[in-house]
């Protein structure tokens, strides 16, 4: 923990006619560091999100990735300096197939050359990506599925496997398991484990406690606009103030 | 039984030329959510450079049928490209404004053509084989309706694999899926715009040089009495399905043919019969989905 957070953002406020949406929030996420967000609905949580990503500009404060202010960049400046997320709403494209959503978004990073005859060979470089991508959800087998008849699990799955396509080394997942079956929420769980000790960092926005607390290092706690609490898991539920102001009664 | 082979493989000639139409513009509508009723003037504009560069070459060889569709193909998706990106580019998402602009270009273009070549038809002449006959079944078929069932064939499959195997075909059905999403992503789609209406511009240009060998002469209407019946096609198979658009082609061709012959003529009367039907009780046409 000695090194530069990849990720950190000082004194960040975004207000909206005045209410504070986000009310000075200074936050440091180190390499490697897997960081649940929770809080009540309406806490900011995803609006964080939003900020760190580049959807909305923050009204003061600075968003550091690396070291680089990255505040008053672009979406697509962020997504390439190595920030990916995904959103509450699932943004597949239903009619192709799996491999196909994966090599599309392969294909940003890997730049698409302006020949448009020349035909891409099943070991072509977006191919090989997406396919490294689908094999790392454990999604291969499901690889030449259209993504509109997969479950729900495994859209979400499909979802990650196109970030991962991206290369991304800070990764934003808001709310991965909205909407998945309780059965799957096991095997998408041991996907963001993988995706985690496979050495990226990752921010989880989450509801599920339980999920939350199996997986991450550290909880960051909002409240209000405001930054509770960030620790451990245990210390977080051990906290008093965590336990009033948001938990509402002692775990 | 020779009449109905004869009616079959002319409503098949036919369909072709309604598919080289229509797969354009079902492709245009698909990704950007444009009615483009300028694409007769690309084909218009193709056929007149395929005579044109016919009469120089002079003789009525294949070497200058083939040089006539490549020219034809060749102006046809310049046009469609510059149009695309001089008038189109700025009206995206902007409908009334694209309508607009594309009925005005395609009332312009006509009377451009009508002042650069008259307004009589000019008769086009191909290979010698063209004005000769085949005997199948008993049914002799002029030889131009083959020559324009294989190069619709073989555009469809082009057009397929294009769509299936390269990057930007991926970008183009994604994009006619979801186009926000697509940029979302990071990915540039004015490129695959502009690449979009070159294809059926192409398309377009490459038909109008065999509707003036099916109907023996090229006039400044040739577009636009085929882009009516392209539109009908596009809606039956499906706005931004590259299939549909086949089968309807074949479909509304046949009948039209079908329905001339044995019910006094009435054959546009039952295509807009079909297309009613259609719309009743299919609205999103007979394949909602692209190639």
């Amino acid at each position: 923990m000695t090194d530069r957070p990849v990720l950190a953002v000082e004194h960040l406020t975004f207000t909206i006619g005045g209410a504070h949406i986000i009310d000075d929030v200074t936050l440091e996420v180190p390499q490697g560091e897997m960081l649940g967000v929770i809080g009540p609905n309406g806490a900011g949580k995803t609006t964080l999100f939003n900020l760190i990503s580049g959807v909305v500009r923050p009204t003061s404060g600075r968003i550091l990735m690396e070291g680089k202010d990255v505040s008053a960049t672009a979406i697509h400046t962020r997504a390439r300096a190595g920030l990916g997320r995904t959103f509450q709403t699932s943004s597949l494209f239903p009619a192709l197939t799996a491999l196909e959503n994966v090599r599309l978004a392969a294909q940003v990073r890997l730049g698409a050359p302006i020949s448009i005859v020349r035909f891409p060979r099943a070991t072509d470089d977006a191919t090989r990506a997406a396919r490294a991508g689908l094999d790392e959800v454990g999604l291969s087998h499901h690889a030449e599925t259209e993504a509109g008849v997969l479950s729900h699990g495994d859209k979400r799955k499909l979802e990650i496997a196109m970030l991962l396509a991206t290369d991304p080394r800070v990764i934003l997942l808001d709310e991965p398991m909205a909407g998945v079956a309780s059965g799957d929420v096991a095997g998408l769980s041991e996907v963001i484990h993988h995706v985690h000790t496979s050495g990226r960092t990752v921010l989880m926005v989450e509801h599920h406690m339980d999920v939350v607390l199996g997986l991450v290092d550290r909880v960051a706690v909002m409240h209000h606009g405001q930054l509770l609490a960030c620790d451990t898991p245990a210390a977080v539920m051990a906290d008093a103030a965590v336990q009033s102001a948001y938990l509402g009664e002692p775990l | 039984m020779s009449t109905i082979v004869l009616l079959l493989i002319t409503g098949l000639g036919l369909g072709a030329l309604y598919f080289l139409v229509a797969s354009g513009l079902s492709l245009i509508y698909g990704l950007m959510g444009i009615l483009n009723f300028a694409h007769g003037s690309f084909l218009t504009l193709g056929a007149f450079a395929g005579w044109e560069l016919a009469r120089r070459m002079g003789g009525d060889s294949w070497v200058t049928l083939f040089a006539s569709m490549a020219a034809g193909a060749a102006v046809g998706a310049i046009v469609a490209a510059a149009t695309e990106f001089l008038l189109i580019r700025r009206l995206y998402n902007r409908h009334i404004e694209q309508v607009l602009v594309t009925v005005g270009l395609a009332l312009a273009s006509v009377a451009l053509f009508d002042g650069i070549w008259g307004t009589d038809p000019i008769y086009v002449t191909g290979p010698a084989w063209f004005a000769e006959t085949t005997e199948i079944l008993g049914a002799r078929v002029p030889n131009d309706r083959f020559v324009l069932i294989a190069v619709a064939v073989l555009v469809l499959i082009a057009m397929v694999l294009f769509l299936r195997l390269t990057r930007y075909g991926l970008i183009i059905r994604a994009g006619v899926e979801n186009r926000a999403m697509v940029t979302a992503l990071g990915i540039d789609v004015r490129k695959a715009f502009t690449l979009v209406f070159a294809i059926g511009g192409a398309a377009a240009g490459l038909g109008g040089v065999l509707a003036s060998h099916y109907f023996g002469y090229v006039s400044p209407q040739l577009g636009g009495s085929l882009l009516i019946f392209a539109f009908i096609v596009t809606v039956i198979g499906g706005l931004g399905s590259l299939t549909g658009a086949a089968v309807a082609s074949v479909v509304v061709a046949v009948l039209q043919q079908f329905a001339n012959y044995y019910l006094g003529g009435t054959g546009d009367l039952v295509v807009v019969l079909l297309l009613a039907v259609v719309l009743l009780v299919r609205p999103s046409g007979l394949v909602g989905r692209l190639a």
